[in-house]
């Protein structure tokens, strides 16, 4: 008998904020993630720490951003309709360099949507989160112990480059319970917080936290700096996993819950007799450009496999640089595909490459 | 070893209850597990069903197209998931509730008047608890004294007068004679 708990994707990755340090939090409800805002509420007061619920998401993404500035670990979460909501903030957040965790368990949209799983808002956090030139670490868990993981993982990540960091998620990660263990996590270095506005009764120079440049020089040198510290991002940090690729004719790339989906079709297609890998990005920011395009040079077609209607082909087409081709199989709306969907369209490439 | 158990009723029936319980035990073994409830705007009187995996690999998917063990609680439950269970599988009926018999053949059936049971035994409620200690017999998966044990320790001691009422209702599920 191990240190597992069994608890639900949301409510371990609210006890992995704490564990991480964050002792504050500012939401507005909505579902699926209630549950970490819940979780919350009843155990930051016990360790010293705030949870607010916000007048809405506006507000609340605000709040994170004051509170980032003093220094303090601080996280906030919502779905889709409410990231979007968060959009100006996050993009003032990454303007101002402050670290913090922002969480979407993702439900399928547009508009109000619906409240069922869905990875519809890919290019949002991959792309488009805000305005302005900028990029924030976006982190896709795959399971609830992971949601844990990488939950504390974005803190450090977000401390340690001083920008934003989201963790996507998706409803059934967010509503499903398994086993999880809060040691998993290696703690890591982390940089000195010299920068923050705490208050100092005249004993240092003054910090200033601000995204406004009337200059635009110094505006393009704040940019180039931050883009700077992207590519070293983009240099260390990129994480994913492959699965059965070293001989695989046919590579599967999904993320999040979809690739436990694909996983089980690998291995139902293996049994098939059909050799085929998945390749599962867990940094979808920065992507796992490299090893897809080292795969392109032994794997014969890749199957994209998504709960949207195709948002991650682009970048699997940018990182083989089209040398082979990429299909896609996805259910959208709030709608899973089973093994066996995913199985079927496996077929139907395998029939073509014969 | 693999079980895939869809536990399927109305909000109120202690569906998730009684899956959660399957799942703690599993874990309580090092054995891996995914508990996966349908969830909606309602929540008693709807529809509410939970997908478990107990497994001795890691587990891919956490969804069950098709399930060796389907408990069902209510009708609707029974003519949505009856004919997705898997050839040789196991369908546990809380025939209080429904009043149908399966009309298949590959697959093996036991019909446990649970509610019927609770309300007899002053147990009103327990009608999942009673279903489980009926699967534990019929599958032998897992220990049926250290199975109490990690659902009694899952009571909260305000709530102490429930561990006797749950283990006899573990315990007529597990005596019923079908």
């Amino acid at each position: 008998m191990s240190n597992k708990v069994l608890m639900k994707g949301n409510e371990a990755l609210a006890e992995a904020a704490i564990k991480s340090g964050c002792i504050h939090f500012f939401g507005y409800p909505i579902t699926p993630q209630t549950e970490v805002a819940e979780y919350l509420a009843k155990r930051l007061p016990k360790v010293g720490g705030l949870c607010l619920q916000a007048e809405s998401e506006i507000a609340a993404i605000n709040m994170v951003m004051g509170a980032a500035a003093t220094g303090t670990r601080v996280m906030t979460s919502s779905s889709s309709p409410g990231i979007s909501l968060k959009s100006e903030g996050i993009s003032y957040i990454a303007g101002c360099d402050l670290p913090c965790v922002i969480v979407n368990v993702q439900r399928g949209g547009p508009g109000l949507g619906g409240i069922q799983p869905s990875q519809a808002d890919y290019n949002q956090a991959t792309k488009a989160n805000a305005h302005g030139d900028m990029h924030v670490i976006v982190l896709a868990p795959s399971s609830v112990q992971e949601m844990a993981t990488l939950a504390s993982e974005a803190f450090d990540l977000a401390d340690i480059y001083r920008v934003p960091a989201m963790i996507l998620a998706d409803g059934a990660l967010g509503q499903m319970m398994e086993p999880v263990d809060f040691d998993a996590k290696e703690s890591r270095e982390l940089p000195e917080k010299n920068w923050v506005t705490n208050g100092h009764g005249g004993k240092r120079k003054k910090n200033i936290v601000n995204s406004l440049f009337m200059d635009p020089a110094a505006l393009e040198a704040s940019v180039i700096e931050r883009f700077q510290r992207y590519e070293v991002i983009k240099e260390n940090e990129v994480k994913y996993e492959e699965y059965m690729t070293e001989d695989a004719d046919i590579v599967l790339v999904a993320y999040g819950i979809t690739s436990r989906i694909c996983k089980s079709a690998v291995i139902a297609a293996r049994a098939a007799g059909i050799k085929v890998g998945l390749l599962r990005p867990i940094t979808l920011w920065p992507y796992p450009s490299k090893a897809l395009g080292k795969l392109a040079d032994t794997a014969k077609h890749f199957l994209v496999v998504e709960l949207n209607m195709g948002q991650m082909v682009d970048d699997v087409k940018l990182a083989v640089e089209c040398r082979r081709p990429v299909s896609f199989f996805g259910r959208t709306g709030g709608m899973l595909p089973t093994p066996d969907d995913v199985v079927e369209e496996i077929k139907k490439i395998a029939g073509g490459i014969a | 070893m693999t079980h895939n158990i869809i536990i399927s009723g109305f909000g109120g029936q202690g569906i998730l209850f009684a899956s959660k319980q399957l799942a703690k035990s599993a874990m309580h073994e090092d054995l891996h597990v995914s508990w996966l409830p349908s969830y909606g705007p309602e929540m008693r009187g709807g529809a509410c069903n939970c997908s478990v995996i107990i497994s001795d690999e890691e587990i891919g998917s956490p969804l069950i197209p098709h399930p060796d063990i389907l408990i069902v609680f209510n009708l609707p439950s029974f003519d949505k998931f009856e004919s997705q269970v898997s050839a040789g599988g196991l369908l546990i009926v809380d025939s209080t509730l429904v009043n149908k018999k399966s009309e298949r053949d590959d697959i093996n059936v036991s019909y446990i008047p649970a509610t019927g049971l609770a309300a007899d035994n002053k147990l009103d409620g327990l009608a999942n608890v009673i279903v489980l200690g009926h699967l534990l017999k019929k599958t032998g998966m897992f220990d049926y004294d250290s199975f109490l044990s990690f659902m009694v320790s899952s009571i909260p001691p305000a709530k102490a007068a429930l561990i006797e009422k749950n283990t006899l209702a573990l315990k007529i599920g597990y005596d019923y004679e079908g």
